[in-house]
């Protein structure tokens, strides 16, 4: 394999790793709740302008930031989920996406009056790794194992702590989980607080990769959607599967087709899958 | 008799279940045959085969000498074969009146909606829910929802019905309604299927009894010549149902009959 | 629902009248009102009849699509660039019309196989592919820089009343359609979709061919509508023509005014336009932010709207 193909599929990686860490939150509301957040890409861009707010106006390290932004959008998705969506969360699916797509509204009319559309991120200049002729910028390496990690994070949330096995009774089997003693309103509002977390924790990687401008939220939530598809809904191993086989794609298809057509592939990928196997490529079902 | 159905070796598996193997059997035009077997029997994924909801995995369906195998669900309706739910299944947010017009509609002979719900209001005459007409369909009572079921399946001028556990949750009383019900069904012409998994409501009306056990036909013939067959009192009886069919089952039987 | 209590007031003999009243209302806008009232009518009866378009899978098939943006930019390129090669305008609405209904006849099988969640997504990424092509597909649609379409020759007040008949004349064939569906036999088989589709099926609907008429049904007139938007405004963008927020507001209208229902799709279209209008004008820099707020209250406060919704959406 020649340097340049070593180039593309480390290139692949890293976007997969940034799409694994933006979808996983995103498929557990979807999967646990039956709800599809539209305001996912919101919380991302949210997530980076404050980012990038703590960066230029308290000088605050982007690393350093990650948790308590993180935090900040935990608790923002659980008071919505817990003062609004959950009044409608068993209505049909038309209902609960309208509601998150009118919330989505608010927010990202907020943001580009708050943080005006101008494009920012975070320029940290780590250096960068050279081994012959491919090169691995150090802050997005940065980036790739920072997502890598709180994917894994999740996932040893909702494997390890009684919250996360709540969840994942919550989502096997409601009725049952409540006769059992689980407050189901309450778990949701949490399900959806970790799904804004995980979009926070993005977001605050993706000021170091990528600008912040509101321009994007549509096209982070369509990446979510495409990966969800691909890997299969509800699961934390079939979202990192869903985000690496979508970064590798996109790479790879912008190498050999043109940048241009890389995202045209995601949906074409989507399309296919959903048509032959809309499980998911790697499907089973089950959240854990 | 010219055959109506013929079923060749007929198979469906789920994965690794195999909920139909290898069943061949035939019915006649005019039969009333009871096909029964315990629970998990096979009984309703054989209904769907013959239907078109299910591919088998294997196997002819023939109908009126036409190979149906791949067909689909409304074409199977549309051919004059048509079948009741196990679990009912109406258009809960429409009339009965509607519920059964629809059938009339889109499997029957109206040719319009006016027509469609003319021709309805004479089925639902015809099992008893006339009073209920303008009633929606989703605040029925069961034994009135299993009449809508009959209703809208009759609206649709079947050649043959397959009777998915019509008596599956009816009391004694219900159940003998519904039993003459059929009676006047099958007088009326009209080939049925009677799928059951209890004994006595097929025996008592069936002219031939086919008996389903793990997905295969253990046996086929007149009602009493399977009753004494050995293999079906083993496989059937003396595995789920010798205590009951010994005690109050065949009690019952007895003064039914 | 309004416009199922609306329905229930007038009985459906009153149905046409209410509706021929409301078309009156609209093609008399010249004399009432000044070109900014006539361009309101205008949007008043584009929306109608993408509101209606909708309905026919979202409301009466129970479908819960959001391809209406992807409809829509698809007519409103495939009309622009048929007249910039010299086709007549009405010809290329025509055109459009159809290609529309071409594509949503070759989607419709594989998207109307998913249910739920699924066949939202799936729809909804009709309008992002349809988006992406736009882009980059520079040569035959200007890419990203857009697409100028060659204005219609005459005075303000000419092309003013020239688009609102134009969109009135697509209305009215939108709700001819609709009332034709609604009485006949494909309403009576997508309702019975909508509520149980497999029970649909057992008597005798033929599901599929059903729901990709009804797919086609609500593409057509989004093409016609999108092509005489394209010819309106002079001008398409991709991410103008096929708009997301488009495709979520119609939805929006017709479960405001009722789904499933001849009337609803008319008046909720109607009152939203006039509420963005309103609400437009006063707040410019927080329009979406207001707009999204009314979403939320009308889930929330009119539940005889969105919340009272009597439909199936399988999930
Ligand atoms: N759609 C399906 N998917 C998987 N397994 C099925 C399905 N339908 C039926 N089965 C299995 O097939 C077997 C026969 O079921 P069924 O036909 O419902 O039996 P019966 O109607 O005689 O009670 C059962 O073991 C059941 O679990
Ligand atoms: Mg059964």
């Amino acid at each position: 394999m020649s340097a340049l193909y070593a180039q593309v599929l480390l290139n692949g990686l890293m976007l997969g790793a940034l799409y694994a860490c933006i979808a996983v939150g995103f498929s557990l509301v979807w999967g646990v709740l039956n709800v599809i957040s539209m305001m996912h890409g919101s919380f991302v861009i949210l997530a980076g302008y404050l980012t990038c707010a703590a960066f230029t106006g308290a000088g605050i390290h982007p690393f350093a930031a990650l948790v308590p932004v993180a935090l900040l959008l935990l608790l923002l998705g659980y008071f919505l989920q817990l003062g609004l969506i959950n009044r409608v969360v068993s209505q049909p699916v038309l209902t609960t996406l309208t509601l998150t797509f009118g919330l989505d509204m608010i927010l990202y009319n907020l943001m580009n009056v708050w943080f005006e559309a101008t494009p920012r991120r975070v320029t940290l200049d780590l250096g960068r790794l050279e081994f012959g002729e491919v090169v691995l910028p150090l802050d997005r390496a940065a980036a790739m194992v920072l997502a890598l990690a709180m994917t894994g994070l999740l996932y040893v949330i909702l494997r390890g702590s009684r919250l996360g096995r709540a969840i994942v009774a919550v989502r096997m089997d409601r009725d049952a989980a409540a006769l059992m003693g689980i407050r189901v309103p309450r778990v949701y509002a949490a399900t959806f607080g970790l799904g804004a977390m995980m979009a926070g924790a993005c977001g605050a990687l993706l000021a170091l990769v990528y600008p912040i401008t509101t321009n994007v939220t549509g096209q982070l939530l369509g990446k979510a959607f495409i990966v969800c598809v691909i890997g299969g809904l509800g699961t934390v191993p079939g979202a990192l599967a869903g985000g690496l086989v979508l970064g590798l794609v996109e790479s790879f298809g912008g190498h050999w087709f043109g940048p241009q057509v890389a995202p045209l592939l995601g949906f074409a990928l989507m399309l296919v899958l959903l048509a032959v196997k809309p499980t998911g490529l790697f499907g089973q079902r089950g959240y854990e | 008799m010219k055959p109506l159905l013929e079923v060749e070796k007929l198979s469906k598996h789920f994965g690794g279940v195999h909920a139909v193997r290898d069943v061949s059997f035939t019915i006649g035009s005019g039969e009333i045959v009871g096909l029964i077997g315990p629970n998990g029997a096979g009984k309703t994924t054989l209904v769907n085969l013959l239907t078109g909801v299910h591919r088998p995995s294997g196997g002819v369906v023939r109908f009126e000498g036409v190979d149906v195998t791949a067909q689909r669900p409304h074409e199977a309706a549309r051919r004059g074969l048509a079948r009741t739910f196990q679990i009912v299944q109406p258009f809960p947010r429409m009339t009965v009146l509607e519920n059964v017009a629809a059938g009339a509609l889109f499997a029957g002979q109206a040719g319009s909606r006016a027509e469609a719900e003319r021709l309805a209001a004479g089925y639902l005459a015809a099992v008893g829910l006339d009073r209920e007409s303008q009633r929606l369909a989703a605040t029925l009572t069961l034994p009135s929802r299993k009449r809508l079921e009959l209703a809208k399946s009759l609206a649709m001028r079947p050649k043959l019905l397959l009777l998915d556990e019509v008596n599956a949750g009816l009391n004694t009383s219900e159940i003998d309604g519904a039993l003459a019900l059929i009676r006047r069904i099958a007088a009326s012409g009209i080939t049925v299927v009677l799928i059951e998994h209890l004994m006595k409501v097929v025996l008592s009306l069936s002219q031939r009894v086919l008996v389903l056990h793990h997905g295969q036909l253990l046996a086929s013939g007149a009602p009493e010549a399977v009753m004494r067959d050995p293999q079906v009192v083993e496989a059937y009886l003396g595995a789920r149902f010798a205590a009951r069919f010994a005690g109050g089952d065949a009690k019952s039987e007895a003064s039914h009959g | 629902m309004i416009g199922a209590a609306v329905s229930r007031t007038l009985g459906s003999r009153g149905l046409p009248w209410v509706a021929g009243l409301w078309l009156v209302v609209l093609a008399l806008s010249p004399l009432y009102g000044d070109n900014y009232i006539v361009k309101i009518a205008t949007f008043v009866a584009l929306y109608g009849v993408l509101a209606l378009s909708w309905n026919f899978i979202g409301g009466y098939a129970g479908y819960p699509s959001f391809a209406t943006g992807a409809f829509v930019g698809l007519g409103a390129y495939a009309g622009a660039i048929c007249q910039n090669a010299g086709v007549p305008m009405i010809v290329a609405w025509l055109l459009a019309a159809i290609i529309v209904a071409g594509v949503a006849a070759a989607m419709g099988p594989v998207i109307l196989r998913l249910r739920g969640h699924y066949f939202a997504i799936g729809s909804i990424s009709l309008v992002e592919i349809g988006s992406v092509l736009a882009s980059n597909w520079s040569g035959l649609t200007g890419g990203g820089e857009g697409l100028n379409v060659r204005f219609l020759p005459g005075g303000p007040d000419f092309i003013a009343r020239f688009f609102l008949y134009a969109m009135l004349v697509i209305l009215v064939a939108a709700l001819a359609t609709t009332i034709a569906v609604d009485r006949g036999r494909l309403g009576f088989g997508l309702r019975c979709i909508a509520q149980n589709e497999d029970a649909a099926e057992m008597v005798g609907v033929p599901s599929t061919r059903y729901k990709i008429a009804a797919f086609v049904l609500s593409g057509v007139f989004c093409g016609a509508a999108g092509a005489a938007y394209a010819s309106w405004v002079g001008y398409i963008a991709p991410a103008d023509a096929f708009s997301i927020l488009l495709t979520v507001k119609v939805p929006v209208m017709v479960l405001l005014g009722g789904a499933g229902s001849v009337l609803g799709p008319l008046i909720g279209s109607a009152a939203l336009v006039l509420l963005e209008e309103t609400v437009w004008a006063r707040f410019l820099d927080y329009h979406q932010a207001i707009l999204g707020a009314i979403i939320v209250a009308l889930i929330f406060f009119l539940p005889g709207g969105l919340l009272g919704l009597r439909l199936r959406w399988r999930s």
